[in-house]
């Protein structure tokens, strides 16, 4: 018999001031642009000042946003850490590289490839928190997080694990944004919060943060959810989209009529979006809808 | 409950073969793939030594049949490695069963990164590889490659152990009913970033590398890829298919010790192989060869001995690094690893630890340094990593 799972925590670093779990959007951060900096929390509550100094975006960030989310599920310690990141301390892996080439690679300083690792973030959790036990990363684009979620999952329902923390980051870095503005990926022209979502024009507006939760296959007091059950596909045709979750949701004994509602994805890309708006005319046509990245700019 | 997961098929590329058979035949013949660096340009090339795949990525487009200039050499040498492994489990039809590929990579598309990373403001000839940056499209590539799709495609990189790690998830997915068949395994190609990364940790050495010898030097970084398939007891008892060997064992740990060192005692090593030990059922002494991670640099190998002492203690079985002929692959390390650990069982052989000469001070261990013919069953293979990671797996003949 498999375990049920459980969210127990949330602890979140986002463009929007999520860093406090005593309120959710109370007060929303507007921003014109084509991408948009996480809003800093006060980084000297949760990381000694002589450590933060070289320390990457992304470390710091998920140094806040773990310890928040080990603190709201009254943990000191987990049996896992999992974490997801497309791109890894990308503002370092960018210095390293620009070190590299405008010097001919000479005159280069270990910690800016350290901290390049995927993996220095998972670590660097770790560590503060002497956490000895399974450590992994996931590196897959937009799926890292769900990959991430996935194994957690595997280990709590088959008793692997009791408790796992979860999660995910990413930055936002020039030379990222630049390039990806060459390939249409991210808007070339700046948008307002308000109107990124009927832009009409190809690309996203990047954003970056780090989010990280507790599992577990024990219910207690700060249980947010149950998570329930994922599915994860490297491709589909846009004609599928519809049936594939027709059929994830049968496999779980549901229709769309047992939802109270669905979170879908519409980031502002002219192209992407078509997707959910047809799913919100069909599918889920009699059900509320909610976006978010319009306000989050996480993708 | 200690059921192991059939292994069906194997694929490779490394510094001493473009596939399975030419990797062993060098392993049997003690050849090294190690030499200087010819295909990247470098300030350092006269004080490093590298394990560099022989063909170009020219001759592996043309091999594969891509445009030039189309992939990073990542998911070039993933393809080739993917299709062996492949062909050798005989799956004609990938979308038959539920299958998924997990894939490790430390620098995915860097190589391109670094080298066009000036060029993308220039002009649109390379923007093909700006998308390369992030890790995960060398392993989407490899899936396009292969015709995986809708399906769980994932890339883990957890530094040296990313392909341990691909191993690990693959059957514990296999063995919880998630999927029925796997492709795991992991692919990594030389970088300017890399060389350079590893040369400010001052731990590449300039000649062959020793490991576990008292005067070793340090590490070479090496390139390659290496897949494996996985099948469910189902598919293999369903289509009477061979079974090469099975992932009977997997320990995940974090040293939580530093970024980039190990305790000197081999906290997080020891707790990943005795993981693996309680996964497979097994005893220490029930181990006939270690392949040990042995990457030559001074912490690694002695950690890692002191870890081995602390797990099997006066009774550590015949162990080797192959590191000396390979490099250090990183991302890969523990996929080439895992064949040759699989080639050890079928073959019943235990491959040499090139260049040792001087025990080290610290313990009595001494590794094979003769090519050694005994009865296996069980592997032990250790990868650790920046970051803490450490993990071990365990391949036996038998379920």
């Amino acid at each position: 018999m498999k375990k049920e799972v459980f969210i127990n925590s949330v602890g979140s670093v986002s463009v929007q001031k999520t860093f406090d779990n005593s309120g959710f959007l109370d007060e929303v951060v507007n921003y014109e642009g084509t991408s948009v900096k996480a809003v800093d929390p006060n980084y000297k509550e949760y990381i000694p000042p002589a450590a933060a100094r070289r320390m990457a975006k992304g470390i710091k960030m998920s140094a806040v946003s773990s310890q928040n989310a080990m603190i709201e599920a009254g943990l000191e310690n987990v049996d896992a850490i999992i974490v997801g990141t497309g791109l890894g301390c990308l503002g370092d892996s960018e210095k390293f590289v620009r070190d590299l080439l405008d010097n001919d690679e000479q005159y280069l300083t270990p910690t800016r490839f350290i901290q390049s690792s995927h993996n220095t973030v998972a670590g660097s959790i770790a560590l503060d928190m002497g956490c000895k036990g399974y450590n992994f990363t996931y590196v897959h684009a937009n799926i890292s997080f769900e990959s991430s979620l996935w194994d957690a999952k595997l280990q709590l329902a088959n008793e692997e694990a009791e408790t796992i923390l979860v999660g995910a980051v990413d930055e936002v870095v020039d030379h990222h944004i630049k390039t990806h503005q060459f390939i249409d990926h991210i808007k070339k022209e700046p948008v307002a919060m308000e109107n990124v979502l009927r832009s009409g024009t190809k690309g996203i507006v990047f954003g970056e943060g780090s989010h990280f939760f507790v599992l577990s296959n024990q219910k207690q007091e700060s249980t947010y959810s149950k998570l329930v059950d994922l599915g994860v596909y490297n491709t589909l045709p846009t004609t599928e989209v519809s049936e594939t979750i027709s059929d994830f949701l049968k496999r779980n004994d549901l229709s769309t009529k047992d939802l109270d509602g669905v979170i879908l994805g519409n980031n502002g890309d002219v192209e992407h979006d078509s997707i959910y708006n047809d799913l919100g005319t069909s599918l889920f046509k009699e059900i509320p809808q909610f976006v978010y990245k319009h306000l989050s700019r996480r993708v | 409950m200690n059921q192991g997961v059939a292994i069906t098929g194997m694929g490779m590329i490394s510094a001493i073969g473009n596939n399975v058979a030419e990797n062993f035949a060098s392993l049997i013949s003690g050849k090294t793939g190690v030499s200087k660096i010819k295909q990247i340009k470098t300030v350092h090339e006269n004080e490093i030594m590298v394990g560099e795949v022989p063909l170009t990525n020219e001759d592996l487009e043309k091999l594969l049949g891509f445009p030039s200039d189309s992939h990073s050499r990542t998911p070039l040498l993933g393809i080739m490695a993917a299709k062996e492994a492949l062909k050798q489990a005989g799956i004609q039809d990938i979308s038959e069963y539920r299958t998924g590929l997990i894939s490790g990579t430390t620098v995915g598309g860097m190589d391109k990164s670094e080298q066009y990373f000036y060029d993308f403001y220039e002009n649109n000839a390379h923007w093909n590889h700006i998308n390369g940056l992030h890790a995960g499209d060398s392993t989407q590539k490899i899936a396009d490659a292969i015709g995986l799709s809708k399906s769980f495609v994932t890339t883990i990189s957890t530094a040296c152990s990313s392909a341990a790690n691909a191993i690990m998830l693959g059957a514990r997915m296999i063995k919880s009913g998630e999927l029925d068949r796997i492709i795991v395994g992991g692919s990594d190609s030389l970088s300017k970033f890399t060389i350079n990364g590893f040369k400010t940790l001052m731990i590449l050495s300039d000649t062959y590398n020793t490991p576990f010898d008292e005067n070793r030097k340090g590490l070479n970084l090496g390139e390659a890829a290496a897949f494996l398939v996985l099948e469910s007891d189902a598919i293999v008892s369903k289509e009477n298919k061979q079974v090469l060997a099975y992932v009977k064992g997997y320990g995940n740990a974090n040293d939580a010790f530093h970024q980039t060192a190990s305790s000197e005692h081999g906290d997080g090593a020891v707790l990943a192989m005795e993981k693996a030990l309680k996964v497979a059922g097994i005893s220490p002494k029930e181990v006939d060869y270690i392949n040990a991670h042995g990457t030559a640099t001074p912490n690694n190998d002695l950690s890692e001995g002191r870890a081995l002492q602390r797990v099997f203690k006066d009774n550590v079985p015949e162990f080797s690094s192959t590191k000396p002929f390979t490099g250090h692959t990183l991302a890969v390390a523990a996929g080439v690893e895992a064949i040759y650990s699989v080639l050890s069982i079928q073959n019943n052989v235990i491959y040499p630890n090139l260049n040792f000469k001087t025990p080290m001070s610290e313990f009595n261990l001494v590794p094979e340094t003769k090519l050694k013919n005994k009865e296996i069953h069980t592997i032990l293979s250790n990868s650790f990593g920046f970051g803490g990671n450490c993990s071990t797996l365990i391949f036996t003949k038998e379920a």
